[in-house]
């Protein structure tokens, strides 16, 4: 069983399994985001003080969510990659940045309509934001020193660093709600505490924030596949592929 | 529903824009 999964650490075992994995993925995330957003928008109810407006956090709060959990999982391939100099680890961190960062982005872009409304400002310097707004940097900063350096395992190694000094970064977004007195208010789910929402509200939210997964999921493999032939181009299995298409 | 429009559209439009861009150029690297 283990050798089997270690068999798809092989770009070449992995590229065929990532190909029949995407459309899956793909047809999850379609429905659940289908099935978020009838949620989001007939079921759920107004918001008793923030009106239509709380309606954004269907996108916002999985978005956020999205943003850093990518990130951690981005740093981890990063940096099993560096300890283990395991190829394909590098290109997962790789393909998984960009939808990080465009995930990080919509945290942001979204959070600024939302606060417009009901806080009255797009936008504050308060530990949340600042926090957000560099992990965007963080994951342009990775995207374009890997991209910068031309040699792909001294770029691994490169990027590895980063991501790994970034993570540091991501328990100060988390607990900055809890840590310092901000705009943004405190969590509203938690593991340990009841949901302070109606759950018609959390259900929708869970739903999007699976599709977030599942949509994430597609791209990355979807991205991989490219980056994996890119890199091996003048591997033989990649010659064989080419002549037979 | 209508003084909200513009923040609820700004948002679920712009999201639809990100996701649309991104995949459309994924496809045109793997090709």
């Amino acid at each position: 069983m283990t050798s089997d999964l270690f068999r798809f650490a092989a770009p070449q075992a992995f590229f065929p399994l990532a190909g029949k994995l995407i459309p899956w993925f793909a047809a999850l995330a379609g429905m659940l985001a289908l099935a978020g957003l009838y949620v989001a928008f007939f079921v759920a109810p107004t918001d008793a003080t923030q009106g239509e407006a709380y309606r954004i956090i269907f996108i916002h709060v999985p978005a956020a969510w999205m943003s850093m959990f990518i990130y951690l999982v981005m740093a981890g391939w990063a940096g099993f990659g560096l300890a283990m100099n395991t190829r394909l680890s590098g290109m997962m961190a790789s393909a998984l940045a960009p939808t990080g960062a465009m995930f990080t982005f919509l945290a942001l872009w979204t959070g600024a309509l939302w606060g417009k409304p009901t806080w009255g400002t797009y936008w504050a310097w308060d530990a949340r934001m600042t926090s957000e707004l560099i992990l965007l940097f963080l994951y342009l900063g990775f995207i374009a020193l890997k991209g910068a350096i031309q040699d792909p395992a001294r770029a691994d190694r490169a990027g590895a660093i980063l991501a790994l000094v970034g993570v540091v970064n991501i328990p100060i977004i988390y607990f900055s709600v809890q840590w310092w007195n901000t705009l943004h208010q405190g969590a509203s789910v938690s593991l340990t505490r009841a949901p302070s929402m109606a759950m018609t509200m959390l259900a929708g939210m869970l739903l999007m924030a699976l599709a977030a997964w599942m949509y994430s999921i597609a791209v990355t493999l979807a991205r991989l596949r490219g980056i994996i032939l890119e890199r091996e181009r003048d591997a033989e299995w990649v010659r064989l592929q080419r002549s037979a298409a | 529903m209508n003084d909200y429009a513009f923040f609820l559209w700004g948002s679920y439009g712009v999201a639809a824009l990100c996701i649309f861009l991104e995949i459309y150029f994924l496809n045109r690297k793997n090709k």
